[in-house]
């Protein structure tokens, strides 16, 4: 070497943990895609135009908040692709791009952005469209109906500011199966009627694009699990937590209450609990928080479905767990190394 | 496979090791450079105070400075030369720090001259604890603490056990790795003198599970001593810090804010032990010290044997640095500072000397995210505190309440936190900015009562990880 070498001084640690931002975010990119698969496998053109149009309002609108530069960490992509897994097969596109608008304007760049926004923005943008459009968001469409390569769902297209058609006729028309028009949560609840758990695992039951396999979103979350991207704690405690509330009221009244099993593999809940609840920047980091986080969001979820107006109470049990977070997280600050147990 | 029982404590790291490179590379000891730069605070304490003038003769092993009271250590010629001037010099410990310059004669045989008249089989507790002194002995592993200091145990404190931290959990080091295994009776010695030293009845010595030659060979050689145990625990960064260490061998855990002593336990690092019980019997003082030489872009890596003083210049051109470039390291690349000048000097605390040439410096220097509530840092830090909510204080300038309500003079800055951050957060430097702007604020306050100068009082709590 000559005697005249740059010298860079820098802080300590010199290294760095390979994982960035970056890397995790792309990671839960390509974990989520498999459940977008299956949702166009199930809901064919209509469902991949809808994931499109979502994933491309969350980045237009990332990019119109001035900061082109935060397109690059793919958390709008994440945003955009969990919402669309949300969404009703058939929601029109239109308002589907409201969803995304709302999403990352309302829900995050609102805040400050990536890692400022208190509550996950892909619910945000759900509850809005939810609140705004809610004919649209219960209408279901029934999975793997005939020439869902060839053409599209009547109400996919539907224009702007306008009322989306009728659809239970076309519904009945195409439908593989009779259809009800309803979920297995909205025939639990209205019509007591249990649909057979292997259908609710595999994902062959009605509801929104990405949540009917419960199967295939526990493999994708065991990923995201085993590379250390998402807290396991989170996901096996909302399931634990809906799981006992579940069983409870079963207990107490069996013809009225569905059991546990039905409970963890019907609805979003999968979804939510190794997808959304796990949103790192909505979630507890002290390790008794993430804990009580979990098991607080299992048990709303279930009052809600059980005692709400909603068949599905999973997102506002999210939305009011990362609502919860500051205050878990003051609560349970860890015991210091070397400090007396209190 | 795992041979030996898992000793550990909660949290922590497992940052990659690139000990390979070195941990079987024999010490060989590196020329004498033609000038020696040797800093007079070289331990943490007050600086020595030269005992030699300009141009004046020394001979390898001569005290050049002495002790500056209780806290403090004196510094030994670590090469035959003339004295070419005292002033002030770069060094890693600040930008200029006074220096003793001292010119090597090249033709000299560079043999100790100097003994001490120590008899160390005759030798009582005060007696060895002033040989300890007069050798000028610093703890080797980093955190460079006068060793008397250590082993002076008073009388209402009694100590029962004393560790010998062999973890080494640096990432790159492996020069205590390669002490333990090459010089074990050394090593063994200056343990006996240890423990009566401080009046101990047993030694753990606690070694990471991923040296298990040192482990074998440590055991098969205290098989027939009870009082000193050798112990595998889990190889896990910073493991060599000595609260960790002490949970991992005995469950005990340090109170906040203490320190060993006040749970009875006294903790020496293995470099330092093997240089008392090699040093003590020959009379010798604190003249050279084990380096591991290592990083990416270093052509001949491994373990040297170098002089006190040695700048670091020097040894990058023995051990054949081509870069035109880096960040060179004393020390571990997790808690080791970077240094600013190739005149820099190794001392007594330089455990490695760590280069990282351009490719890795940028692929090291990403940019930052904004903090995304993960929590690995809260997963990590061994001390349980919560870097992501200290983080986002130290951001906002709340560093009174990082103290008050979160614990930040715990930190001890081993780095867990800022290695696992995916948002790649400065966070050990955020927390360096706090502590230093509260330690102002705390000496603005004493200065105010009274107008005179205070002397910088460095506190004996730091903890480095070896």
């Amino acid at each position: 070497m000559s005697a005249k070498a740059r010298i860079e001084l820098r802080p300590t640690p010199h290294i760095h943990a390979p994982q960035d931002v970056t890397v995790i975010m792309r990671n839960v990119v390509l974990a989520c895609l498999p459940l977008a698969g299956w949702a166009v496998w199930q809901y064919g053109l209509s469902a991949a135009l809808l994931g499109v149009t979502v994933v491309a309002s969350c980045l237009l609108t990332e990019w119109l908040f001035g900061r082109g530069e935060t397109l690059r960490d793919w958390s709008a992509v994440i945003t955009g692709l969990l919402l669309f897994l949300t969404l009703p097969p058939g929601f029109p596109l239109w308002m589907g791009a409201v969803a995304g608008v709302t999403a990352i304007g309302l829900g995050k760049t609102l805040f400050g952005g990536l890692g400022m926004n208190v509550f996950n923005p892909a619910l945000v943008g759900r509850a809005f469209v939810q609140a705004a459009f809610p004919v649209a968001i219960t209408t279901w469409t029934p999975p793997f109906f005939e020439g869902r390569f060839s053409g599209l769902i009547p109400t996919t297209l539907t224009l702007p500011f306008t009322i989306p058609p009728e659809t239970s006729r076309w519904a009945g028309a195409v439908a593989v199966d009779a259809f009800t028009g309803a979920t297995p949560l909205a025939l639990a609840k209205f019509q007591q009627s249990l649909s057979p758990a292997t259908d609710l695992f595999l994902g062959t039951t009605a509801g929104s694009a990405g949540e009917s396999s419960a199967l295939l979103v526990l493999v994708c979350g065991l990923y995201l699990a085993a590379r250390k991207m998402l807290d396991w704690r989170i996901p096996v405690s909302v399931l634990a937590g809906a799981a006992l509330t579940a069983a409870l009221f079963h207990l107490l009244d069996p013809e009225r209450h569905p059991d546990a099993g039905f409970t963890l593999l019907s609805g979003g809940l999968m979804l939510g609990a190794w997808f959304m609840a796990t949103d790192m920047v909505g979630s507890p980091v002290t390790p008794r928080g993430v804990v009580i986080y979990g098991l607080l969001i299992g048990v709303v979820t279930v009052v809600i479905r059980l005692f709400g107006g909603l068949t599905e109470g999973v997102m506002y049990a999210i939305l009011l767990g990362n609502a919860a977070t500051p205050l878990i997280d003051q609560l349970t600050q860890p015991r210091v190394f070397g400090e007396k147990r209190r | 496979m795992r041979l030996f029982r898992r000793k550990t404590f909660s949290h922590g790291i497992h940052p990659p090791d690139h000990k390979a490179e070195t941990a079987h590379s024999p010490i060989r000891r590196l020329p004498f450079p033609p000038r020696l730069v040797v800093p007079l605070d070289q331990h943490i304490g007050k600086p020595a105070v030269p005992l030699v003038h300009k141009g004046q003769e020394v001979v390898r092993g001569e005290p050049i400075a002495r002790a500056d009271g209780f806290l403090s250590a004196p510094v030994h010629a670590p090469a035959t030369g003339r004295v070419r001037d005292i002033r002030p010099m770069p060094t890693a410990r600040d930008r200029l720090t006074p220096c003793i310059l001292i010119d090597v004669y090249e033709a000299a045989t560079q043999e100790v001259l100097w003994h001490y008249p120590w008899q160390p089989r005759k030798m009582d507790r005060q007696a060895l604890i002033q040989a300890v002194r007069e050798m000028g002995l610093v703890g080797l592993g980093g955190a460079a603490f006068p060793s008397h200091v250590k082993l002076s145990v008073p009388e209402d404190k009694p100590a029962h056990t004393l560790v010998v931290n062999g973890c080494e959990c640096e990432p790159y080091l492996s020069c205590d790795h390669r002490v333990m295994v090459e010089q074990p009776a050394e090593l063994l010695r200056g343990v006996r003198y240890a423990l009566r030293a401080t009046g101990a009845k047993r030694a753990i010595i606690g070694i990471e599970d991923n040296k298990p030659d040192a482990i074998r060979l440590l055991q098969k050689l205290t098989a027939e001593e009870p009082a000193i145990e050798v112990e595998a625990v889990a190889t896990k960064y910073p493991q060599g810090s000595e609260k960790m260490l002490i949970r991992s061998l005995m469950g005990l855990e340090v109170p906040a804010g203490g320190i060993p002593l006040d749970i009875g336990v006294v903790v020496n690092n293995v470099g330092t032990l093997a240089m008392l019980g090699a040093l003590l019997p020959q009379g010798e003082a604190l003249t050279e010290r084990v380096i591991t030489v290592t990083g990416p872009g270093v052509q001949r890596p491994g373990n040297y044997r170098v002089p006190l003083g040695t700048p670091i210049g020097f040894v990058l051109r023995e051990a054949g640095y081509r870069g035109e470039a880096g960040d060179f390291v004393l020390g571990g690349p997790m808690m080791g500072p970077s240094v600013s000048d190739l005149r820099t000097p190794i001392t007594k605390g330089s455990s490695g000397l760590l280069v990282l040439d351009e490719a890795a410096v940028r692929r090291e220097s990403p940019r930052t995210w904004p903090c995304i509530h993960c929590g690995r840092c809260v997963n990590a830090c061994p001390m349980r505190l919560n870097p992501a909510m200290l983080g986002r204080l130290a951001a906002a300038g709340e560093y009174q309440r990082m103290a008050a309500k979160y614990h930040l003079s715990d930190c001890f800055e081993c780095g867990s936190c800022s290695w696992i951050c995916p948002a790649r957060i400065p966070l050990v430097q955020q927390f360096r900015v706090a502590k230093q702007w509260l330690r102002d604020q705390e000496r603005r306050k004493r200065h105010a009562a009274p107008p005179r100068q205070q002397p910088l009082e460095a506190s004996g709590k730091e903890v480095r990880a070896a």
